[in-house]
């Protein structure tokens, strides 16, 4: 009998082929590995230039925040200890970005996971056309931020009743007036507006990550469920949603990173404007506006501290199931 | 063999004619010039070629490169020159306004003295003596201002303020308040806003402020001895809070779709720098008929003041063509250049030998303001403040709006703040 392998384990190419409705796995035959230096010869330039790019300049980054390198002309680079980053805290702006940041995540993840389960759940028992429904969710991925952000800019326009255009027209039109509203300039309703265009563009990707889930699962499962009398709800229930556990933790954490680092889609959006600001569009602006290079410097870490205490535990746990097995 | 020769002569003897004609050492030995400015569109792209044109002319052999960055009042392209400075990889000349914003550049050392240059074309005798003031640092010049522009305006349409019954240009900020509230009741918003960038708010405060305190205590403001916390500038932001009350619904617009609303006729007023009008010229529309001006309201001063703003052009230092940033620097300053760039711009030339004739009706009376008006210089514009405290400036006062316009003992602490750690 084979074994149930969950998504976390699975490649990219191996979800691209259940997607397609093959079998996962390619082929039994290996390649002879000539000599254990061969590999490490072809992936040293990946590793140079991750040590140089992604390593070396976290550190620069990392020795800046800890200067007095406060203003455009200051060359002052002696040791501040965590001055910035005390500084930082006593902020209101940053509080301000930290607390925006927060909001935006929760709802881009609540929102973000519920449709994107939705429209797996309906194309998952396989329909008529769902190659083309899959690709339509899809699209909005294929959109870059900016582009997004700039259309929707326009149909999130505060303007109202007759002035209105967008969303607010539509509304006015469809005589349901009590939904108009300020969108992404409202002051406690911007982030939820803002977080609008971003479920928009990631649902698909989340259906497509729930929908390999699903087909990761024998059908020998469900059909045994069937046989034992369990209706379609409790198969849901007891066996599949069990099963997609680790592609619900992998869906967390790739949203989580992707909204802890989003910068272009509000901008896009709102530019610098105060109510939608978060941590890089803040970042952004004490680098090239206020030019407080330290400030700035120390902003980058904490996104990236942010971004560390979502994605080294899941990483940890994956090495940890990979050993076990 | 006989042939050859006689194609040789030919050959030389050509060049020496075509050597014998290009222009004389005036013109710039470099290959290429790189300028750097955020004129990207409209009436400001269309000033900018005119002293291009110019330029060109007198330097055929310089290849012209315009490295810009759109976004109104520089608010993208500040950024990416920041980068660009501090790679060591400045262009060979950048737009930066007159006054506070330039010292930024000038404490990091990066714009070369150019008083030689004003002694040698005779600038400190032809532009006027309180700006070449105001852009004295330490005894030196590091700029050349190309144009002057006024940044308090009130603009209107003649058709809308006779639907709103507005007879006459409110002169005092009781006076204008009362017309935001007759264009409330004809239906029409009061005043055109645009919250895109938060610049074009801090703008209206700016002129609130002068309409508010008069030129003497503004000027207070940034020497030190108006205090922000005080009663002039607590009644300067509640007139502020008022007049935001009766604007327009949608708050994050560009300042040119703004503009369309009061030509458009949707909205009533418009405060903006004297750009507006050669917007507003580029798309066709009339001065006189279909927008027309006055002086922003002030309650304080009896006469009108001249709110101004000034953009010029600098001399970076380790720019790789710093011949051709010369011969640029010549054009800017001089009256072809200036009278070709500025009435396309919608601005005044710096050069007091200007031919008016060259300009239309507003332009030629803000000329004769500018000689006898006071002046205050325009906050939002790089006069007062430097860049990090006009960042800080558009923060704050884009909170305060974005706010709902209601905390304003935290926009005047804000801007105590910013006032106090320095410029």
């Amino acid at each position: 009998m084979t074994r149930v392998r969950v998504v976390s384990e699975l490649s990219y190419l191996e979800v691209f082929r259940i997607l397609k409705g093959e079998s996962p796995v390619a082929s039994t035959t290996k390649k002879h590995v000539q000599s254990p230096w061969g590999g490490f010869v072809f992936v040293l330039p990946s590793i140079l230039a991750m040590a140089v790019f992604v390593y070396g300049m976290i550190g620069w980054t990392l020795k800046i925040s800890f200067s007095h390198l406060n203003s455009s002309d200051s060359t002052d680079n002696s040791f501040a200890g965590l001055k910035n980053y005390r500084d930082l805290f006593q902020d209101s702006d940053f509080t301000h970005a930290f607390s925006n940041l927060l909001k935006f995540t929760g709802v881009f993840l609540i929102g973000t996971l519920i449709s994107g389960l939705i429209m797996a759940l309906l194309l998952e028992k396989g329909i008529k056309g769902e190659g083309f429904f899959r690709s339509i969710y899809l699209y909005p991925m294929a959109i870059s931020f900016i582009a997004m952000g700039t259309s929707w800019r326009w149909l999130m326009d505060s303007a109202r009743d007759k002035d209105g255009t967008g969303l607010n027209s539509i509304f006015h039109m469809a005589h349901l007036d009590f939904l108009q509203n300020d969108w992404y300039t409202s002051e406690r309703g911007a982030m939820f507006a803002i977080a609008l265009p971003a479920i928009w563009q990631m649902s698909g990707y989340v259906m497509a990550l729930f929908l390999a889930g699903f087909r990761g699962i024998p059908d020998d499962l469900r059909e045994a469920a069937r046989v034992d009398g369990a209706s379609e709800y409790k198969i849901y229930r007891h066996i599949l949603f069990p099963q997609l556990k680790p592609t619900f933790l992998t869906v967390l954490i790739i949203l989580g990173h992707i909204s802890m680092k989003v910068f272009d889609l509000i901008y896009g959006i709102a530019s610098k404007s105060y109510v939608t600001k978060v941590l890089a569009i803040y970042m952004w602006q004490v680098i090239f506006d206020i030019q407080d290079f330290a400030k700035g410097s120390a902003i980058a870490i904490i996104i990236l501290l942010c971004i560390a205490v979502v994605v080294i535990p899941y990483l940890a746990y994956v090495n940890k199931t990979e050993e076990m097995k | 063999m006989l042939k050859k020769s006689k194609l040789a002569i030919a050959a030389v003897v050509a060049v020496a004619l075509v050597g014998a004609t290009v222009p004389a050492s005036n013109a710039a030995t470099d290959k290429k010039l790189e300028i750097f400015t955020w004129w990207a569109s409209g009436g400001e792209a269309l000033g900018l070629k005119g002293m291009t044109d110019a330029f060109t002319k007198a330097n055929p052999n310089t290849a012209f490169v315009n490295a810009s960055v759109a976004g109104a009042a520089g608010t993208n392209a500040k950024g990416v020159l920041v980068s660009r400075m501090k790679a060591g990889n400045p262009p060979d000349t950048f737009q930066a306004h007159a006054g506070a914003e330039l010292t930024s550049y000038i404490k990091a050392g990066q714009v070369e003295d150019l008083t030689f240059l004003y002694k040698q074309q005779g600038w400190d005798k032809i532009f006027p003596k309180d700006l070449v003031k105001t852009l004295t640092s330490n005894g030196k010049i590091y700029s050349v201002p190309v144009n002057i522009h006024r940044a308090n305006v009130l603009w209107w349409n003649p058709a809308t303020a006779t639907k709103a019954g507005v007879t006459a240009a409110p002169a005092t900020m009781e006076e204008f308040i009362a017309d935001l509230k007759k264009a409330k009741d004809a239906g029409i918003d009061g005043i055109a806003l645009a919250g895109n960038g938060d610049w074009a708010i801090a703008h209206l405060l700016d002129v609130v402020l002068l309409g508010t305190l008069g030129a003497d205590k503004y000027n207070g403001l940034w020497k030190g001895t108006t205090s922000w916390t005080g009663p002039e500038v607590k009644k300067a932001v509640s007139n502020f809070t008022t007049i935001l009350s009766y604007g327009n619904s949608s708050k994050a617009l560009d300042w040119p779709d703004a503009g369309k609303l009061v030509t458009g006729g949707k909205a009533l007023f418009f405060i903006m720098g004297d750009w507006a009008s050669s917007q507003w010229q580029a798309d066709g529309l009339k001065l006189g008929t279909d927008y027309t001006w006055a002086v922003a309201p002030n309650s304080v001063d009896k006469k009108p003041i001249y709110m101004w703003l000034s953009d010029s052009f600098t001399l970076p230092k380790g720019a790789k063509n710093r011949d051709a940033g010369i011969a640029w620097l010549k054009v800017c300053g001089s009256l072809a250049g200036q009278d070709a760039f500025n009435p396309a711009k919608g601005s005044i030339a710096v050069r007091t030998d200007s031919d008016a004739t060259k300009y239309d009706s507003y332009l030629q009376a803000a000329m004769k303001e500018w000689k006898t008006d006071k002046l205050v210089g325009s906050t939002v514009h790089g006069v007062n403040w430097n860049n990090a405290a006009m960042a800080s400036y558009n923060t704050v006062v884009g909170k305060f709006y974005t706010g709902g316009a209601k905390d304003a003992a935290g926009l005047i602490k804000g801007l105590a703040a910013i006032q106090k750690n320095g410029k």
